[in-house]
């Protein structure tokens, strides 16, 4: 309340002083103005220090070292030397498997998420009991540590295992899971969506509590089926929340696939058979196993050119525009 | 009809078992004494409280746990400050260089932190950075995402309201703490909620950055345990698990309500 009481109190004092009243109020908006400049330009010194110094700069160094013979362990001069680094790479069978593996990491893992993310979220809201407790129970794993659940992951999948001794009890044979270079990549992939269907979930439903019931109510005086409403209907008005997931769900998805690829795979490092390496992995081989700084930034361009592709593809193909 | 109305229940506790299953497992290994840990039974014949009582005296969970903490805490004040104080000055004020600080600090989003870390890891050996608190927090004191996300809500706050203040004689630092701050509290409650969140969760920083155990954070150290020190005791293992999975757990349950309001409003934006 009080600031709408103290404007009076300054009408009244402008109004006692009436002939000073124009330079008063010049001084007055000069001050204003000068304070102004001084709160924003002090304010954003340091963020500007910060993303200059910690983010861009940064940048345009990785693009630099990318050009250049440079490992930590060798020599110290680092010559340049054009695009050696790339060809490298793309000759390199490891990086190459890399890039594959980290394509069908966010191919399945993404629509993965998506998918379940959906389901669950529709199966949600068409209860009207328990909302609350379920949708707890599905957001647990977001909140717990990835790198705790890849071993309770390795626990559970083992050899002989809980799974496994389910299975065998049900009649199936015992799998390899994590020890197969076949099976590996995709039961850390069914990891992943584990982890990630509750964060979706919550968007989903918040998005399917913006559809207006008329619109329902509309297709159902049309004659709509079930899944007509919901294809012409539901995914069309979810659209805005799948391209959103679709994008943030890429990008944890390239820096998570570091996290659980280290913790779940049965040699820490993208095994068996470097069949579960992914980019981000075998980058950090390269910059801190060998030490080879030019090889490593070369490798993180091609991710950032990797994502940036993948980002305006996805919205560009998932971003539709919808007439009604 | 009947059934129909069920189905989703009946879906839906499915899908909560296999949720669930994997912390009620790790629980109850971490409760087994090692020559029973291949007994696949769910509740621990004999439960046992050794595997705690061993890692937290002989291992350095506590430690690893503390260091988690406060470099989460610093990062989450951090970036909550300087976040919603740079998104406020950039919807709210006009001045020579905002769209090209703006663009510069939204250019930074598409860079994944991925091809940050050579550089990183070179400035800190430079500058006696690593092996530090420092080393590990300095590349998150500050974020491009919660600058875009303060700037989406602070847009929204009414000129006049600000102006208002400003002809009572308010300064500048007070109308933003006193007056826009309080109007955007939900939104910075959930930006503190996913700054916390991931920066708990980091993993492949401060694994570079971190060299004494002593100094690791909570999912270094579980990630070095597990694969060295209880190396195929998984006793051991799951009861390191459950030390750093539980605690996040009771708080999230707690907190519940407002965590996944924020998420919900962030995403809508």
């Amino acid at each position: 309340m009080e600031q709408f009481k103290s404007p009076q109190n300054q009408n009244n004092k402008t109004t006692q002083v009436k002939k000073e009243k124009t330079s008063l109020l010049h001084k007055f908006r000069g001050n204003l103005r000068y304070q102004k400049y001084l709160f924003v330009y002090t304010c954003l010194l340091l963020p500007i220090i910060f993303y200059l110094g910690i983010r861009i700069l940064p940048t345009l160094f990785t693009f630099n070292v990318g050009f250049r013979d440079w490992n930590l362990l060798s020599t110290d001069i680092q010559p340049f030397v054009g695009l050696e680094n790339y060809v490298t790479l793309f000759q390199d069978e490891i990086f190459i498997k890399s890039i594959f593996n980290t394509f069908i990491y966010i191919l399945l893992g993404v629509s993965g998420q998506l998918l379940f993310g959906i389901i669950v979220a529709l199966l949600l809201h068409k209860i009207n009991r328990f909302v609350g407790f379920f949708r707890v129970i599905y957001f647990i794993p977001y909140v717990t540590s990835i790198v705790a659940i890849s071993w309770v992951f390795q626990w559970i999948l083992m050899g002989n295992g809980i799974i496994n001794d389910i299975l065998v009890n049900l009649g199936f044979s015992a799998q390899p899971f994590l020890n197969s270079p076949d099976q590996a990549i995709y039961v850390i992939i069914a990891a992943m969506i584990w982890q990630s269907i509750g964060f979706q979930m919550v968007l989903f439903l918040a998005g399917l509590e913006n559809i207006p019931e008329m619109l329902y109510e509309a297709a159902e005086i049309d004659g709509a089926t079930g899944w007509q409403k919901f294809w012409y209907v539901t995914v069309p008005l979810l659209n805005p929340t799948i391209v959103f997931s679709a994008v943030i769900g890429t990008i944890t998805f390239i820096q998570v696939s570091f996290t659980q690829v280290i913790n779940m795979s049965m040699d820490g490092s993208g095994g068996p058979l470097n069949s579960t390496i992914s980019v981000v992995v075998y980058i950090y081989q390269l910059a801190f196993k060998q030490f080879d700084m030019g090889l490593a930034s070369a490798a993180t361009v091609i991710l950032f050119l990797f994502i940036l592709a993948l980002t305006i593809f996805q919205m560009k193909v998932l971003t539709k525009k919808f007439d009604y | 009809m009947r059934f129909r109305r069920l189905l989703p229940y009946v879906l839906l506790i499915i899908g909560s078992v296999i949720m669930l299953f994997p912390f009620i497992w790790m629980v109850s290994t971490s409760l087994k004494a090692p020559f029973d840990i291949f007994n696949l039974s769910i509740i621990p014949e004999n439960p046992t409280l050794a595997n705690y009582i061993k890692i937290l005296e002989e291992s350095m969970f506590i430690k690893w746990f503390m260091n988690s903490i406060i470099v989460a805490l610093i990062t989450t004040i951090s970036v909550l400050f300087f976040d919603t104080l740079v998104g406020y000055i950039i919807a709210k004020f006009s001045f020579v260089g905002r769209t090209v600080i703006f663009i510069l600090i939204l250019s930074t989003l598409m860079v994944p932190t991925e091809m940050l870390i050579i550089p990183w890891y070179m400035m800190s050996s430079e500058f006696g950075w690593t092996d530090s608190y420092w080393g590990v927090l300095f590349p998150g004191l500050m974020t491009g995402f919660g600058v875009f996300l303060m700037r989406q809500f602070m847009e929204q706050i009414p000129d006049d309201l600000l102006n208002a203040a400003r002809v009572d004689g308010m300064n500048e630092y007070a109308i933003f703490f006193k007056i826009a701050v309080p109007q955007v509290w939900p939104a910075i409650s959930a930006l503190g909620i996913f700054t916390f969140l991931s920066n708990w969760n980091a993993f492949l920083w401060p694994l570079i950055v971190i060299e004494s155990p002593s100094l690791r954070t909570l999912p270094v150290g579980l990630s070095f345990f597990s694969s060295g020190e209880a190396e195929s005791q998984w006793h051991l293992i799951m009861t390191g698990a459950t030390i750093s999975v539980i605690p996040l757990i009771l708080v999230f349950i707690l907190l519940q309500r407002h965590i996944i309001k924020g998420i919900t409003l962030t995403g809508m934006k």
